[in-house]
């Protein structure tokens, strides 16, 4: 019994982090991808308004 | 070993063979303060609606996100810098960087890159003068504060307090385009808050800042300085909080808020003078209701400038 419970813990992957770790990394590459697109999103929605509101006078 | 490093050693570290849960977004979000944060885009809300002029909605919401940024990357920054000290206070030991979860460098560069980020999504939505006065912001607070006056001098927090209250006059200069007098006014009133807010907090945590080294006022120069100090700062804010209904810039309907929270901190002041040697009630009351003040304070202006009571 106690064998099989340790085959079941959480082994290092190749990188040497727990899925655990591993899942983490994860999250902040996520954060990190929405956090560039979000920061894509605003630099091309002040420029359309900033250019609008040139070509309105 | 130096003080610093002695202060690092005592701060708890995994243990050998215990893995330790890497970094979330969370993490990294708490390394931008999130409840200075807050504080900071209120105040600048207040400049921005307070201003003369106007900008397209989605342009002052955009301007909005780049201070509360450039506030947050400055935190990193201070959090980065101030690790050492706050692995040895209690009301730091959590932060994501004592607790081993960020290491120092990725806050470092979390902290300047957003800074650079905030400063130019700035300069792009609103203009050159709010993103330089953004810039000076996050200088004043990481350098002059953070690295130099913070270990250096009791009078830190009275210094440094003008990074905090640069927030409203960045966000009346995002719209305007200018920083007149009146925005200086409303700096002035948060430079004024900071010292009796600080130091009623430095009065009831004076073992913490002990440990850590930090020379605040009360483990300078004493209780009895530190109250004093506090009434008088007291005063001068609830002097300076009426002043913007004298020069036009608010109604009655603001005097009438400035000048009840005013008498309230002034009274919470002298109780926090006139306490017996180990009463922390009184500071404790006081930090509770200055955080209160603020936020009504310039909570009043935004009113009356939305309900358009103000010209």
């Amino acid at each position: 019994m106690a064998d099989h419970e340790k085959q079941a813990a959480p082994q290092p992957s190749v990188h040497g982090l727990t899925p655990e770790e591993e899942k983490m990394r994860a999250r902040r590459n996520r954060a990190i991808a929405l956090g560039l697109a979000a920061f894509i999103v605003l630099v091309f929605a002040v420029t359309m308004l900033r250019l609008g509101g040139a070509a309105t006078g | 070993m130096d003080a610093d490093q002695s202060a690092l050693a005592d701060q708890p570290r995994p243990l050998a063979g215990e893995t330790q849960a890497l970094a979330g977004p969370g993490d990294y979000f708490a390394l931008l303060k999130p409840r200075v944060m807050s504080l900071v885009i209120f105040t600048a809300l207040v400049g921005m609606v307070a201003a003369p002029g106007s900008v397209h909605p989605a342009l002052a919401i955009i301007s909005l996100l780049a201070i509360a940024v450039g506030a947050g990357a400055s935190g990193a920054l201070n959090m980065w810098w101030d690790a050492d000290i706050d692995a040895v206070m209690s009301r730091t030991a959590g932060r994501p960087i004592p607790s081993g979860l960020v290491p120092r460098s990725e806050a470092a560069a979390f902290g300047g890159f957003l800074s650079a980020l905030s400063v130019a999504l700035l300069a792009l939505a609103s203009n050159y003068l709010a993103a330089g006065l953004l810039a000076f912001t996050i200088f004043f607070y990481v350098v002059i504060y953070s690295m130099w006056l913070k270990r250096l001098t009791p009078q830190n927090i009275v210094i440094g307090g003008a990074a905090g209250a640069l927030p409203p006059v960045v966000g009346w200069a995002a719209v305007s385009g200018s920083a007149p007098l009146e925005a200086w006014m409303l700096f002035a009133i948060i430079f004024l808050w900071t010292p009796p807010h600080f130091w009623a907090l430095a009065l009831f945590k004076q073992g913490d800042y002990a440990r850590a080294g930090i020379p605040m006022m009360p483990n300078v120069k004493g209780d009895r300085s530190t109250r004093r100090q506090i009434f008088a700062y007291a005063l001068a804010l609830a002097a300076i909080g009426v002043l913007p209904f004298f020069v036009g810039m608010a109604t009655i309907f603001y005097l009438g808020a400035a000048s009840v929270l005013g008498a309230v901190f002034v009274w919470l002041s002298w109780r926090v003078l006139r306490a017996g040697a180990g009463d922390q009630g009184p500071a404790k009351k006081l930090f509770g209701f200055s955080i209160f003040y603020l936020f009504a304070l310039f909570a009043a202006i935004l009113i009356e400038q939305l309900a358009g009571l103000h010209g």
